[in-house]
């Protein structure tokens, strides 16, 4: 699989500030790409760079093999992540304006049936609901029938059934072959859509790979996560990984059986616990310190 | 290319005439403003007025026994030939020069003049001298004529800097520039479909308040209609440019707000649509030769009142033109698509 987009040594320095530090990446065509990392991370601020909108203090951003230029402006659909749309101009119109910007063209019946908005065609921009307008943005990203979409953070502000029908228009436009970057500080999304990941904090890439991947490479226990006031004995008697966070405590184990009799060993009340695989979130605590939505 | 500009002027268009709002307000003032004036105005002032050609701007009442007439306004005049224009345009009733050789002007077909040339006779035959007449022909000016050209000027004036400027800055704050900015749209693109979009509209409008006070007020056109569509196209696109100029990279609406009033302001008050720059000191000429809406209101007096052709209107023209592409260029060079 041939590279679709490349970040090369990439910096952007603003006064006082490093918001990307020597970032590099590939991304590979026809997969999702995920981009991970709390607010002020510098994601936004990467995928600006790539985008072709922020100019890079260096470094440099290939598109199949050739600087990005005029060829990636007409190919690649972006959704940013606040975008105002023009008051008074309708659901069709803004779609056709747009699409009128490019010389290659989505046939725009498939796109508004794709994006679910035959039923607001007429509506004006300024009347959307949060999840509505989510999903012209994402149509106005592909009105050029593009080959690779950037998603800067697209379900943030969204109910959980938005987000959800989100994530299925995602994996359809994914399924036609077309790349997809996307950015997001909600580690199920990404789990969910990403094929790769990299996670980045105060402007570096700190790890990249497959979600299973990075989550074997980092991990071989299970969490057993209790409520703190639950626990009877001495955290210190359990012999494993302990964290206490926000009134539980998460003990990490490579032998359950052998943690639960211990546990129950020392009076400890089972009924609110949960047994569950390490995930992303996890594996961006052990790597910074903090929370991604912190 | 064309379509792309095409794509951008048609959307702004559309928000422009669906938003009711600022559609009527662009209609309603500069029509409401001319019907107030004209109502302000339809009855003529009770004095008359007589310009006294001399270079000091206080008249003397001592100097004739005329210059005692109760009911006359005297208004110093140092420059002949603008006096005989006032007084061939029923501006002023009588020009009168007390000097070494005593004369007057009058304009035979102004009724006022007829009285007040009576009054200058009765007193200087009092005085037992004996001055010397001179005729200026011309027709009346009210005005509604004279002053139309400016209300029209300073329309133009505030929907292009306010229209394009405030819109663009309102564009870029809101992130709409930076999504076209990762569309193939160029920035010239973007620009000639704003200057586009604002020109029509403008022309659109003009055309409608132009159209109403012809028809219900009788305003004076003496020259070609082509010209002074011309002056309106030349005045319209340098005010759009000076706008983009002005929007180029502010980010914040406040302060384009206060930028763009700190242009327009000074341009309502010293460029001519309210009173004649004729008597203003050199210096205040010389500040508002810089504004382009001097050189617009200049230009369409001299068609829409004296006639004038294209030859006539050319320096203004020129100085518009010239305007134009300093405007567009610094704002081309400077123009941001997105706040830093």
């Amino acid at each position: 699989m041939q590279i679709a987009l490349e970040a090369k040594n990439l910096i952007k320095q603003y006064p006082g500030v490093l918001a990307v530090n020597d970032v590099s990446f590939a991304v590979r065509e026809g997969i999702c790409f995920g981009l991970l990392g709390p607010n002020g991370a510098g994601k936004t601020t990467t995928v600006e760079i790539m985008e072709g909108v922020t100019p890079a203090s260096s470094g440099e951003v290939w598109y199949y093999g050739a600087p990005a230029g005029k060829r990636f402006r007409e190919e690649a659909g972006i959704q940013f992540q606040n975008t105002a749309l023009q008051d008074f101009i309708t659901v069709g119109e803004t779609l056709q304006m747009f699409r009128s910007l490019y010389d290659r063209k989505a046939d725009i019946a498939h796109v508004i049936e794709q994006c679910s908005l035959g039923d607001l065609l007429d509506r004006d921009n300024r009347k959307l609901s949060g999840g509505q307008r989510q999903r012209l943005l994402l149509a106005v990203a592909l009105v050029n029938k593009p080959r690779l979409v950037f998603l800067d953070e697209p379900t943030t502000g969204l109910d959980p059934q938005a987000r959800r029908n989100f994530w299925d228009l995602v994996k359809n436009i994914r399924a036609e072959g077309t790349t997809v970057i996307l950015t997001t500080h909600y580690m199920e999304e990404a789990e969910i859509l990403c094929d790769e990941i990299a996670i980045m904090d105060s402007g570096k890439i700190l790890t990249q790979g497959s979600p299973v991947d990075l989550l074997k490479q980092h991990y071989k226990n299970t969490i057993i996560e209790l409520p703190i006031d639950a626990f009877a004995g001495d955290l210190r008697d359990l012999e494993h990984r302990v964290l206490e966070t926000q009134g539980i405590i998460e003990i990490e184990t490579n032998n359950v059986n052998d943690s639960l009799r211990k546990l129950a060993a020392v009076s400890t009340e089972l009924n609110h616990m949960k047994i569950r695989q390490p995930n992303l979130e996890d594996l961006f605590l052990d790597l910074t310190g903090h929370s991604l939505r912190a | 290319m064309l379509k792309r500009i095409y794509a951008i002027f048609r959307a702004r268009n559309l928000e422009f005439f669906r938003d009711r709002g600022t559609l009527s307000w662009n209609i309603i003032l500069p029509v409401a403003l001319m019907f107030g004036l004209s109502f302000i105005f339809s009855s003529d002032r009770p004095e008359y007025t007589v310009g006294v050609l001399q270079q000091a701007t206080s008249i003397d009442k001592s100097g004739h026994p005329f210059l005692a007439s109760r009911y006359i306004d005297f208004v110093a005049v140092q420059d002949l030939e603008a006096g005989l224009h006032r007084v061939a345009r029923h501006q002023l009733d009588l020009l009168v020069d007390f000097g070494a050789a005593p004369r007057y002007w009058v304009n035979p077909d102004s009724p006022k003049g007829y009285f007040v040339e009576f009054a200058l006779l009765q007193a200087d035959s009092a005085a037992g001298k004996q001055m010397t007449k001179s005729q200026v022909e011309g027709d009346a000016v009210r005005y509604v004529d004279w002053v139309l050209p400016g209300i029209l000027g300073m329309n133009v004036m505030f929907s292009s800097l306010f229209g394009v400027g405030y819109v663009v800055v309102r564009y870029r704050k809101n992130g709409f520039l930076k999504r076209l900015r990762a569309t193939p749209l160029r920035a010239i693109e973007f620009v000639i479909a704003q200057v586009s979009s604002r020109l029509l509209l403008i022309l659109t409008i003009t055309s409608f308040v132009y159209a109403g006070t012809r028809f219900f007020l009788h305003t004076r056109m003496d020259g070609s209609h082509l010209v002074l569509l011309t002056v309106l196209l030349a005045g319209s696109i340098s005010m759009i440019s000076l706008g983009l100029l002005v929007a180029a990279r502010v980010t914040s609406e406040e302060l384009a707000g206060g930028l763009l009033n700190m242009v327009t302001w000074p341009m309502m008050m010293l460029s001519g649509v309210w009173f004649s720059l004729e008597a203003a000191t050199p210096w205040i000429q010389n500040l508002a030769a810089v504004f382009p809406l001097t050189h617009m209101l200049d230009a369409a007096r001299a068609v829409m009142l004296d006639g004038a052709g294209f030859t006539e209107i050319m320096p203004q023209i020129g100085m518009l033109a010239g305007m134009s592409v300093v405007f567009l260029g610094l704002g081309a060079v400077t123009f941001r698509w997105h706040p830093r």
